[in-house]
């Protein structure tokens, strides 16, 4: 659907995009990670076609990105706003209209995102008379009522309540379902966990790290279960060569929950093989590192990284 | 293009709308016909006012019988023997204005009289007494020096100097002092409006970008087509309201004068009033009257030309500093800090408004006035200062494609100021920073 190929975009005193290359399957829900200030609103407003890279290639759908496929994109900006004494109803069409709709198209489809989303109400009114929630509302309708084949959600979730959120979500995967292919951007891992089948984390201009959601999950697994068991009558201490225990709910001797990482070349069925003549097991569960920890994990490395360096460095020099 | 015009349609139509709109472009001719009928009124008054009782105490014995009273003063000959300090107070007492007027002995050689009163005359009612008393002096002078009046009234060479310039079609009628005022309300005129409107694309772009709306938009369309569609969008607001004004003023204007007052009336009051401050003149020829006069120098003016100059430079001159005013919103958060870009701006404007009543008007065609008349961000005052003075013709064509030229060029500096600017937020840039912004790649 998009092929990002070495983006670079330079502003006057700060590098924004360094060489970043990224590939959006169509139909894919695509996740755009990334700390404050990373770059991915650079990255955004570049496939919007707001701002020009100063060089590398987007293609969507095979073609060179060009104006011709702004009426395809639907984008909703993190700072998003609207014509404050303007009509909803009015407002909507000249933002569908200038997607190129017709404004006759256009009624149709707003009237029936409308009753959908229960704002029928709403077309005399004007923004200013509208909560912050409502207004979102209007604003993701805006974004998406032109039948985008990519649409762009810069933090979707925020200013919703949790009714909200799910029906928003619940939007984002039938139009993800009806063929759309979406990037999503945001700071709430959990609903990147939820919705994403790929992601992308950008941190200082450079791409670190992309790929399916499960593939890098496995690549980020640590070989660590948690084991859930009855107080065992004798003391659980790790095994050499065997495993080690992260964690221990309660004392040696009144263990209850163990958290276990499994040495190299062993398996959860060799450790198991341990413990169950010592103890009752009800519970075992992989501990798969979340996005979050996947994240931060990522962000802090890379900004301690210049300081690795240079201890590496004084240490060849001493040998 | 297509979407510049939903953007032009858009900006016109929320502006035409507002119930300020419709406000502004009511009131404004409804007070202008407010100042008309008030002035008429007014006029109407002060000659009411002027009227008044003048009893005359003749120490000279000079003027009896030659003091005739006029529609205004009543001329009341009082005998000296009468003239006691109680019965002068007597005679101040009555109904309406009255004056004493002592006209000692020695008049003659002083030239001096008192004109007694609890208020003191209006100097309309001083000036004419002291015209009544000067004719008949005059008269007595005459006649000491053995010379016929009407001799005297009968040698009156009359030359009247009329204007003209000397253009290609031959010689045709100049009237300085109607063209005088046509450039001066014009200057005016589109000093106010390059501000007002220019302030309107400054506020509408400032409006976008606070409320963050700017970034939906130019996801759709690119930010020169916003900045242009805003940009004439508002200037067709301003000519809708131009014409809106001119029509509604001038329906207004005859209604007023045909149903307000009787419009004869004061004409003929109004040339009497010159009759007399003409004072000798009165009987040598019939008087034309300010009206007429007014009437024949605004004859002279050739207004189809001066509406089409003025549209044209209103438009251009509104084109190019609109330009500026948006790159001006555009890196801006509100409008109190709008003040360090402004000053630019204001200055060139200014400079020619305060020039064209000093210099421009005395010296239309001078070379100060040729210069500021072509430079683009000055001839929009200037050039329409000159205009009821005449211009030559190469020289409307060259300032106007200089005005084209102009306007192309802040067009294109504000664009790429513009396209930058909207979508810095929370941050005011510097003079440094706007340079920086002129030559980032697109």
């Amino acid at each position: 659907m998009l092929e990002i190929r070495n983006i670079v975009k330079q502003y006057a005193n700060h590098r924004a995009l360094d060489d970043v290359s990224i590939q959006v399957e169509k139909g894919s829900i695509f996740g755009l990670l990334g700390p404050n200030g990373a770059g991915k609103t650079s990255l955004i407003r570049i496939i919007n076609q707001i701002t020009a890279p100063d060089s590398g290639e987007i293609y969507f759908d095979g073609e060179r990105l060009n104006p011709s496929h702004i009426g395809r994109i639907g984008y909703l900006p993190e700072e998003r706003g609207l014509y404050k004494k303007m009509e909803i109803g009015e407002q909507m069409l000249y933002l569908a209209q200038l997607k190129g709709l017709s404004r006759k198209e256009a009624t149709e489809r707003i009237k029936h995102w409308f009753e959908k989303m229960e704002m029928q109400s709403w077309w005399h009114k004007k923004v200013e008379d509208l909560s912050k929630g409502m207004q979102q509302k209007v604003q993701f309708v805006a974004t998406v009522v032109h039948r985008p084949d990519l649409i762009i959600l810069d933090e979707p979730f925020s200013g919703f309540d949790p009714v909200n959120v799910n029906i928003i979500k619940e939007e984002i995967l039938s139009l993800n379902r009806s063929g759309a292919t979406l990037i999503f951007s945001t700071h709430r891992m959990e609903s990147v966990e939820e919705l994403c089948d790929s992601i992308v984390l950008i941190n200082k201009s450079k791409k670190i790290l992309d790929g399916k959601l499960s593939d890098i999950k496995n690549v980020y697994r640590t070989n660590t279960y948690r084991i859930a068991h009855l107080p065992s009558p004798e003391p659980l201490l790790a095994v050499d060569g065997l495993f080690t225990i992260e964690d221990q709910v309660g004392t040696p001797e009144e263990s209850t929950t163990l958290t276990v990482k499994i040495a190299q070349g062993k398996t959860i069925n060799d450790v198991l093989m341990y413990l169950i003549p010592r103890v009752q097991i009800h519970e075992l569960k992989e501990i798969i590192p979340s996005i979050h920890d996947i994240f931060v994990q990522q962000v802090t490395v890379q900004a301690s990284y210049p300081l690795l360096k240079h201890t590496n460095e004084q240490d060849i020099t001493h040998h | 293009m297509n979407k510049i015009l939903l953007i032009i349609k858009r900006e016109y139509l929320s502006r035409v709308k507002k119930r300020s709109f419709l406000l502004v472009t009511f009131l404004v001719p409804l007070v202008i016909i407010g100042i008309y009928a008030l002035t008429i009124y007014l006029t109407a008054r002060s000659f009411e006012n002027n009227k008044a009782t003048v009893h005359v105490v003749d120490q000279s014995g000079l003027f009896a019988g030659k003091i005739e009273s006029t529609k205004n003063i009543t001329f009341i000959p009082v005998k000296t023997a009468e003239n006691t300090a109680d019965e002068r107070a007597h005679m101040l007492d009555g109904e309406g204005k009255n004056f004493l007027l002592i006209i000692p002995p020695d008049i003659t050689t002083s030239s001096h009289a008192e004109l007694i009163a609890k208020e003191t005359a209006s100097l309309t009612i001083q000036g004419d007494i002291s015209r009544q008393l000067e004719n008949v002096l005059r008269d007595i002078a005459f006649a000491n020096a053995g010379i016929d009046r009407a001799t005297v009234e009968n040698i009156r060479p009359e030359v009247t100097i009329s204007a003209k310039e000397i253009t290609d079609e031959g010689e045709k009628d100049s009237s300085a002092g109607a063209a005088m005022g046509i450039a001066m309300s014009l200057s005016i005129v589109v000093y106010i409006c390059l501000f007002l409107y220019g302030s309107q694309v400054m506020r509408g772009v400032i409006e976008e970008k606070n409320s963050r709306i700017v970034e939906v938009i130019i996801s759709s369309v690119k930010p020169f087509q916003l900045m242009m569609g805003k940009i004439v969008g508002i200037g067709l607001v301003g000519l809708t309201q131009f014409i809106l004004w001119i029509i509604l003023s001038t329906t207004l204007v005859g209604v007023a004068s045909a149903g307000l007052v009787d419009g004869e009336d004061i004409k003929t009051q109004i040339e009497q009033q010159q009759a007399l401050s003409n004072g000798e003149t009165q009987l040598a020829k019939p008087q034309m009257g300010m009206f007429g006069t007014v009437k024949q120098e605004l004859n002279k003016v050739d207004f189809q030309a001066i509406i089409t100059t003025f549209l044209l430079y209103f438009f251009g001159g509104y084109l190019l500093y609109s330009a500026l005013f948006a790159a001006v919103g555009s890196a801006v958060d509100s409008e109190t800090e709008t003040q360090q870009f402004m000053f630019p701006i204001t200055i060139p404007l200014l400079f020619t408004y305060i020039l064209s009543f000093g210099v421009l008007v005395n010296d239309p065609n001078g070379p100060l006035a040729f210069w500021l008349s072509m430079i683009p961000f000055t001839s929009p005052i200037a050039m329409l200062v000159r205009i009821p003075f005449g211009v030559p013709g190469w020289q409307i064509g060259l300032s106007l494609l200089l005005l084209i030229g102009g306007f192309i060029f802040t067009t294109w500096v504000a664009a790429r100021i513009y396209r930058v600017g909207i979508l810095m937020y929370g941050k005011k840039a510097s003079y440094k920073e706007l340079v920086k912004w002129l030559r980032y790649k697109n």
